[in-house]
């Protein structure tokens, strides 16, 4: 397979074109898609996710999220023992009982998520038959649903994709004959409203989010919804949404000057906005990111950097870093790759670009030390370990936590690639 | 009962408790059959811990998709791999909690690998035990495995060490990501020098499969972490017949026994020693303004090692009244309710945080002696804190020199739990002296004296803090007087929002049009009731 599908004018060019993608299946560095509930239960604001897992998914979770920052947050593990799994107590029985304790002890949740985890799946306790069970208990008040964030089936945030899926069965039916735009994909409240000026200036709306702030304001969906993702790793989302008749709008993704400009341009064009009007309304923004964005070119224009597979952010995030920040990319993985969705991308990137899917992490350190990039992009693990090495390394769980999306945050992005070489250049240790 | 909702844990599985043991140590590996996700466990160790390598941890990463296929094909791929890779000198296999539900076997598989190094099997019941059990039980099958061979015949004494030969012990518990351990082992590590004692081997950190192998050449051994070493110790004395240390040494009182009961086992003079130690524990506690420490209320949490020393120390060596003592360790539930018995308290031998929480939230204490997780409740509930324990984070590795053993340790540990209450001190006088013109807020430091345009009180309202659009509540139907405005100020800058918001509302719902002076202390004497 060819990482470009269209895009390569000539057929010379073609010819040279890139490797194919290099897949590896090997140790994965990653986190699993639990990991997901550390924003996800930020965003919605009366939802609680009630982790079906082992004290590996507790331990997780609250090594994930770093510190404890809330006294009693909304999400915690059903562990599961010996007893539940080897069948002499009903597993069901005990989970019923967890979850009335729950309520009773959290009377502000409004949605509850059963969380599946690698034990629960393996054992194959089935959470689709709790929550229908639990619901009808609860209801009206409680709304139960479940999703898996079991590493055996997703990936750091594939997790937020299995929610989000778990979520659209959930949603009212659209209304209205008239054409309505959903955004899919967290993105950080700052970012959210930003978007909302910017459609409304367009003359777009009203715009709908999923996931919501709230249980109760639920996006409606129908025929006439069109959707544009906001994050890249949203495949069984935007399944579940055509399903019920929803088209998605194919767009690269908000982050960068050019990825906000052809997301928005995307809703633009699909809303019947004119021309005139788009650049009119976009210019004085674009031109804002433009200019706050070159001081960070100037620190990172022919650097390399190598990204690890992480988040499924890494293509687009290598899209802004070689076209609007002139780095040069040594090697971009990323943990899977969604063709469909990633099309728009995988048309900007540099025609000689070396992508990986999945990994094998030990061959990729191998590569990554032959290479000696300027800035290695990683997970946790990894970071402080090639830093003794003597590289320059980013997290990228931060590119994931922190709002990045949109023009007002371009630079914000830009700064989080340049942050650790300005350091290094700093320190005189 | 099986079930348990959790919101926070102390401990994680068994399985990291075998990474302490393996990161910890030199030359070994651990192949871990384990799902895609568990590998979060290397950054404990890489970003609390800030290891510059990574774990020796090789996981299979298992998918779904391989459920369907060959596991035990990956996990042998996986184990042959990593042998050639990083070439150790032994090897653990074993599994996580979902590796285990699998059931392929890792040690039947590494086994039919026939790899030219010894490797140890460690199967650790998931659903059943935590970390501290599973560092334990990894370090106990090591050392059985590494030192059996060496192991005199059953019955045979042990031969005298020979005469002016220094005697030699070993030093067992440490690993990584352990409080405190590797200032611990310095401290402890000198203090035996001091009394002419060699370590024969640190373990397990630091320590090589090689190193394990020679355990029994030491003549006895010092246990720092029963926790972890509690039962290879035990195993060790049954079969080489090492005797080993029962006292732990935190604590100025501990330590002096602690050196005592080595000399014992050691058989050396420790009498220059003990004149010669010095804490400036004893002094700085007898100190006067050490006074106001006296019956301060404390409530100790932790494992059961740290949560019986401290409750000692608290007790005995600074003054305290201990109201209660509790350890997440159920393994330990004895040595705590031997504790609660002393001090004539209830034990709280529990590791659900939230049963803590209520605890400390019901006895109210003055001072908390915890993990982080208590860190956070006293946070929370107001009440000055220091961590005594693991669960760690970030701060429990600082960059000084900081054990909690030995006679530098009591040094530490008095800094640490006193601090906390001298702040909580200071809070006490700001209050009384809020209305002092040095203590305002708006007060510039004397030592940059008048002249430095400090804005005093009849500076133009509104400059150092916007009012009007940022009053507090939402439907503006007054405006603050300059004089209130002013005397809003005096208030102490932590409860000054408060004084604000309540004023404002009072406001609201009396219809007052203007705040003055005297709508300030209506708001806070109908409040105050």
């Amino acid at each position: 397979m060819n990482a470009h599908v269209q895009g390569c004018a000539v057929s010379a060019a073609k010819e040279a074109a890139p490797d194919p993608v290099r897949r590896e299946n090997g140790q994965r560095e990653v986190f699993c898609g639990l990991t997901g509930i550390v924003w996800l239960h930020r965003k919605i604001q009366d939802a609680f996710f009630l982790v079906v897992g082992s004290r590996t998914c507790a331990h997780l979770i609250q090594s994930a999220a770093g510190v404890m920052i809330f006294a009693e947050p909304r999400f915690a593990t059903a562990i599961m023992e010996e007893k539940d799994l080897a069948g002499l107590t009903d597993a069901n029985d005990e989970l019923d009982r967890i979850v009335t304790q729950l309520i009773a002890r959290r009377p502000d949740i409004r949605l509850l998520f059963l969380v599946g985890s690698c034990p629960s799946e393996v054992i194959k306790l089935d959470l689709s038959r709790a929550a229908l069970r639990l619901s009808q208990t609860f209801s009206p008040g409680v709304r139960i649903l479940n999703y898996s964030g079991s590493g055996i089936e997703t990936t750091f945030t594939q997790g937020e994709d299995a929610c989000l899926a778990s979520l659209v069965p959930a949603l009212p039916p659209l209304g209205t004959s008239e054409d309505q735009l959903l955004v899919v994909g967290s993105l950080a409240d700052v970012v959210e409203d930003q978007f909302v000026r910017m459609f409304d200036a367009l003359g777009i709306g009203p715009v709908q989010f999923l996931p919501p702030r709230n249980s109760t304001s639920l996006p409606a969906i129908g025929p006439n919804t069109k959707f544009l993702l906001a994050q890249p790793f949203l495949a069984d989302t935007a399944r579940a949404l055509e399903d019920c008749g929803a088209t998605r709008l194919s767009a690269p993704f908000p982050l960068g000057v050019e990825g906000t400009t052809a997301w928005l341009r995307a809703a633009a064009d699909a809303f019947g906005v004119k021309n005139a009007t788009f650049v009119s309304v976009t210019q004085p923004y674009r031109a804002r990111a433009v200019r706050a964005l070159a001081r960070y070119r100037d620190e990172l224009a022919g650097r390399r950097v190598f990204l690890f597979p992480d988040s499924q952010l890494e293509i687009p995030l290598a899209r802004f870093l070689s076209r609007e920040l002139s780095m040069n990319l040594v090697e971009v993985g990323t943990p899977y790759l969604h063709r469909e969705h990633l099309a728009e991308e995988l048309k900007l990137l540099p025609i000689e670009v070396a992508l990986t899917e999945g990994q094998d992490v030990d061959l990729q350190l191998d590569r990554c030390r032959a290479a000696r990039p300027d800035l290695v992009v990683c997970g946790l693990g990894l970071a402080n370990p090639l830093e003794a090495e003597g590289m320059t390394t980013k997290w990228s769980i931060e590119l994931v936590f922190t709002p990045v999306q949109g023009y007002e945050q371009a630079a914000d992005l830009a700064e989080l690639f340049a942050r650790p070489l300005v350091r290094r250049a700093k320190l005189v240790i | 009962m099986t079930m348990q909702l959790t919101v926070w844990t102390y401990e994680g599985p068994p399985h990291v408790g075998a990474m302490r043991v393996a990161t910890g140590m030199e030359g070994l590996h651990y192949v871990l059959h384990a799902p895609q996700g568990d590998t979060y466990a290397d950054l404990l160790f890489t970003m609390i811990e800030r290891r510059d390598r990574r774990p020796p941890v090789t996981y299979t990463t298992f998918s779904a998709r391989d459920l369907g296929g060959d596991t035990a094909e990956l996990f042998k791929t996986a184990a042959r791999n990593a042998y050639e890779r990083f070439q150790p000198q032994a090897m653990i296999v074993g599994a996580s909690c979902t590796g285990s539900l699998i059931q392929d076997d890792p040690g039947g598989l590494a086994r039919a690998l026939d790899l030219p190094i010894p490797v140890v099997t460690v199967d650790l019941p998931a659903y059943q035990r935590k970390e501290n059990w599973g560092a334990a039980e990894t370090f106990y099958q090591l050392v059985r495995t590494l030192a059996g061979p060496s192991a005199p015949a059953p019955g045979a004494k042990r031969a005298n060490r020979p005469t002016g030969a220094r005697p030699r012990c070993n030093l067992l518990g440490p690993t990584a990501l352990g409080f405190r351990h590797r200032d611990d082992v310095a401290e402890i590590t000198g203090l035996l020098t001091k009394l002419g004692i060699d370590v024969n081997v640190t373990a397990p950190m630091g320590a090589t499969p090689a190193d394990l192998a020679r355990l029994g050449d030491a003549d006895f051994n010092v246990v720092l972490y029963p926790e972890v070493a509690g039962q290879t110790a035990s195993w060790l004395q049954r079969t080489f017949g090492q005797p080993s240390t029962k006292i732990i040494p935190i604590g100025v009182s501990a330590t002096r026994e602690f050196i005592e009961e080595v000399a014992k086992l050691a058989r050396v003079d420790a009498s220059a020693t003990l004149a010669a130690s010095s804490t400036r524990l004893p002094w700085y506690s007898r100190s006067v303004d050490s006074t106001y420490l006296t019956g301060k209320r404390v409530f100790i949490f932790g494992d059961a090692t740290h949560a019986v020393a401290a409750a000692r120390i608290a007790s005995d060596e600074l003054g305290f009244k201990v109201v209660g003592v509790g350890t997440y360790s159920r393994e330990f539930g004895r040595e705590i309710r031997e504790v609660a018995k002393l001090y004539d308290v209830e034990p709280l031998i529990s590791d659900d945080y939230l049963e803590v929480e209520a605890k400390i939230a019901e006895l109210q204490p003055e001072l908390v002696l915890g993990t982080q997780m208590e860190r956070h409740i006293a946070k929370r509930l107001g009440i000055p804190c220091a961590v005594i324990s693991a669960p760690v984070h970030v701060q429990d590795f600082p960059a000084r020199y900081a054990p909690q053993m030995g006679f530098e340790g009591a040094n530490v540990i008095f800094d640490t739990w006193v601090h906390p209450l001298m702040m909580g001190l200071e809070e006490h006088l700001l209050a009384m002296f809020k209305d002092d013109f040095e203590f305002m807020d708006g007060a510039v430091p004397s030592h940059l004296g008048a002249g430095h345009g400090a804005p005093a009180d009849d500076s133009p309202v509104g400059l150092a803090e916007p009012t009007g659009a940022a009053t507090l509540v939402s439907d503006v139907s007054f405006i603050w007087a300059a004089d209130a405005e002013r005397e809003l100020r005096k208030i102490p800058f932590f409860v000054r929002g408060k004084a604000r918001r309540n004023t404002e509302r009072f406001a609201n719902e009396n219809g007052v049009t203007t705040i003055t002076v005297e709508t300030l202390y209506d708001a806070k004497a109908h409040y105050a009731r």
